[in-house]
């Protein structure tokens, strides 16, 4: 790879000392001679086996919950239900302020997506947990559901989740995140061109090789090991302890080494019924995903839903955006409305516009919750603006990389959330990606540069 | 549930077990005997991770019953390792960036290996070929392709 040390060299302390260097990963010699240490590689003795009965419906009310069976089968040491649980309605980000606690760890009166936790079995093996979940009666009463956004909005849409009181999150700026910069009324009546289209995604899972789990292992003086593979290691600690309404000093957590993630393991969702079942059974406890339920039961990225209206000139320059942006969070907010955020913030991407107006909505539907998953938020909107501005090309018969060199921002400029641009690369990433595909552009894009002197 | 004696070898020493009868390979070598490298990705034959060699074939530890392994040959990533010296897989996994998140790379390696036992100058297409039942969700591939062939050179080098 050759690296370009010329860009930005009057401005630069310089260094560069690190990027061009191979340098070996330190967890390298345990994973080619396999030892490297991954949660379930721990096995403790008279260790249960956790196995989760999950709501066959999308949108239920749960009339009754018979175990009775459940505890005889040979095996079986304890059956959790919600009433087990200390603090059984939680959210992930109210560490951060983020409420309300919209979710419950095992189903309380109603199930909101299909594979929703309701019962909690644990047992000497996991096919005596299994068989033992099988014979768990749960009476439910199907209500109607809503599977699409645009129907969770319409007025008298069944209403997914009562702990927000409406199928939206209620931002403190209202039903969605907003953006307001310049006129973008006045902006489209100056415009030689206006194109408005909608793009839309499906829910993604992540897949990862090693599906999710905990081992927890009770160390006496009612403290708890916890070893697992989650990617945020103090939103687990916290929120179990929240959820256990145990001091964090009781629980000391092992992570670290994750065999895959992409974001797929950042909720808190295994951990606190695990040490649960070992604190009440005071035996070790495994609860780690089939591979079935990592796909079904594990949070995909959300679908999304962006509807896009530009006005551009017939130079190039794009003089107003209006984007509507719905996120698909599911039945429950884990991080979604994060990342509906994210996506307000990104919707003018990295160019220059003077008129942006933008909402993003967090919406609940009676699907699986959707959550993390690399850049969640910004790579759906990325895929609609970029092939957006694809289309504004083509629709004023311009190059489509001589068009995002006129709009890319540079330093000194203002971006719609009234942030200066600062440290801008964009014009030399395109003029080394011209170079880099053969994609040849004039002479006076080469010639620009993101750095302005005094800016 | 009738427990059933099994004998074999694993990366050379004889180990012997009284064990459920309907246990995998790979419940037994990680839960009873202890060698935790054959990674349980999906236990049901598609994932690869768990890829062992048994009297030298490539077998998927979680479809195999170790009821039926007695008197067999067993090798894991584990036991690759010679007196504290990589295997030449191992030195060039390691080298060629060709690990991320580590839970393949067991069952890559030992892949990789049948097919340098076999073929020791493979060309890309074997290499591609013999990794085929192994999924990787990290790498893109490409870097544990190159460390196979770099493998086998080096192989071919000690060799000459």
């Amino acid at each position: 790879m050759e690296l370009r040390k010329d860009y930005f060299a009057d401005v630069r302390k310089d260094g560069l000392n690190e990027i061009g260097q191979p340098r070996p990963r330190l967890d390298s010699p345990g994973h080619v001679t396999g030892k490297t240490a991954y949660f379930a590689d721990r096995n403790f003795p008279g260790m249960l086996h956790l196995k989760m009965v999950r709501s066959p419906h999308h949108h239920a009310r749960v009339r009754s919950i018979d175990t009775s069976e459940a505890e005889k089968h040979p095996g079986v040491v304890r059956v959790l239900t919600a009433k087990d649980v200390p603090h059984n309605v939680y959210t992930i980000l109210i560490l951060i302020q983020v409420g309300p606690e919209d979710e419950t760890v095992l189903a309380d009166g109603k199930v909101r997506w299909k594979g929703e936790a309701v019962v909690a079995v644990l047992a000497e093996t996991e096919r005596a947990a299994q068989e033992a979940a099988a014979k768990v009666k749960v009476d439910y009463e199907v209500l109607p559901a809503v599977f699409d956004m645009e129907e969770a909005l319409k007025p008298g849409a069944p209403l997914v989740n009562e702990y927000h009181g409406q199928n939206y999150y209620l931002y403190d700026s209202g039903e969605c995140r907003k953006v307001r910069f310049g006129d973008v009324e006045a902006g489209f009546a100056q415009a030689d061109h206006i194109l408005e289209q909608s793009y839309q995604s499906s829910p993604i899972e992540h897949a990862p090789t090693e599906t999710t789990g905990c081992v927890v292992a009770p160390e006496g003086n009612d403290r708890f090991t916890c070893y697992t593979n989650t990617q945020a290691m103090f939103f687990t600690l916290d929120n179990a302890s929240i959820i256990l309404q145990m001091p964090g000093s009781k629980l000391h957590f092992v992570g670290g080494t994750v065999g895959g993630g992409f974001g797929g393991k950042v909720d808190v969702i295994v951990e606190p019924i695990a040490i649960l079942g070992a604190k009440l059974t005071g035996r070790p406890v495994s609860f780690v995903y089939s591979r079935e339920e990592e796909m079904q039961i594990s949070s995909p990225r959300a679908a999304e839903k962006i509807v896009i209206k530009d006005g551009v000139m017939k130079d190039g320059r794009i003089v107003a955006r209006k984007v509507t942006g719905y996120t698909d969070a599911g039945a429950y907010s884990r991080h979604s409305p994060y990342g509906a955020q994210k996506g307000a913030a990104h919707y003018p991407g990295p160019y220059t516009i003077p008129n942006v107006w933008i909402d993003t909505y967090c919406v609940y539907t009676n699907r699986t919750p959707s959550s993390a998953m690399r850049g969640f938020g910004v790579t759906i909107s990325d895929f609609a603006l970029e092939v957006q501005m694809d289309k504004l090309a083509r629709l004023i018969g311009m190059d489509p990389l001589e068009f995002r060199f006129i709009n890319a921002y540079r330093d000194g400029d203002m971006k719609a959330h009234r942030q200066p641009t600062e440290g801008a690369a964009l014009i030399e990433c395109m003029q080394e990606a011209s170079r880099a595909a053969n994609w040849p552009v004039a002479e006076k894009y080469m010639a620009m540069s993101s750095y302005r002197k005094g800016a | 549930m009738a427990k059933v004696p099994v004998q074999f070898t694993l990366n050379g020493s004889e180990k012997a077990e009284f064990i459920e009868s309907g246990t995998t390979l790979l419940h037994a070598l990680r839960d009873k005997i202890g060698d935790t490298s054959p990674k349980g990705g999906c236990h049901q034959g598609t994932c690869g991770a768990c890829s062992v060699i048994i009297d030298g074939e490539l077998r998927l530890s979680c479809l195999t019953l170790a009821e039926t392994c007695n008197g067999a040959d067993i090798k894991t990533t584990a036991g690759l390792a010679e007196g504290g010296v990589l295997h030449p897989l191992q030195r060039a996994f390691l080298d060629a960036f060709a690990t991320q998140c580590g839970f393949c790379t067991p069952g890559m390696i030992m892949a990789a290996k049948v097919l340098l036992d076999r073929t020791p100058n493979p060309s890309r297409d074997d290499v591609v070929e013999a990794l085929s039942g192994n999924i990787c969700r990290c790498t893109g591939y490409e870097p544990i392709i190159q460390a196979v062939l770099v493998a086998a050179r080096a192989n071919s080098q000690n060799a000459a």
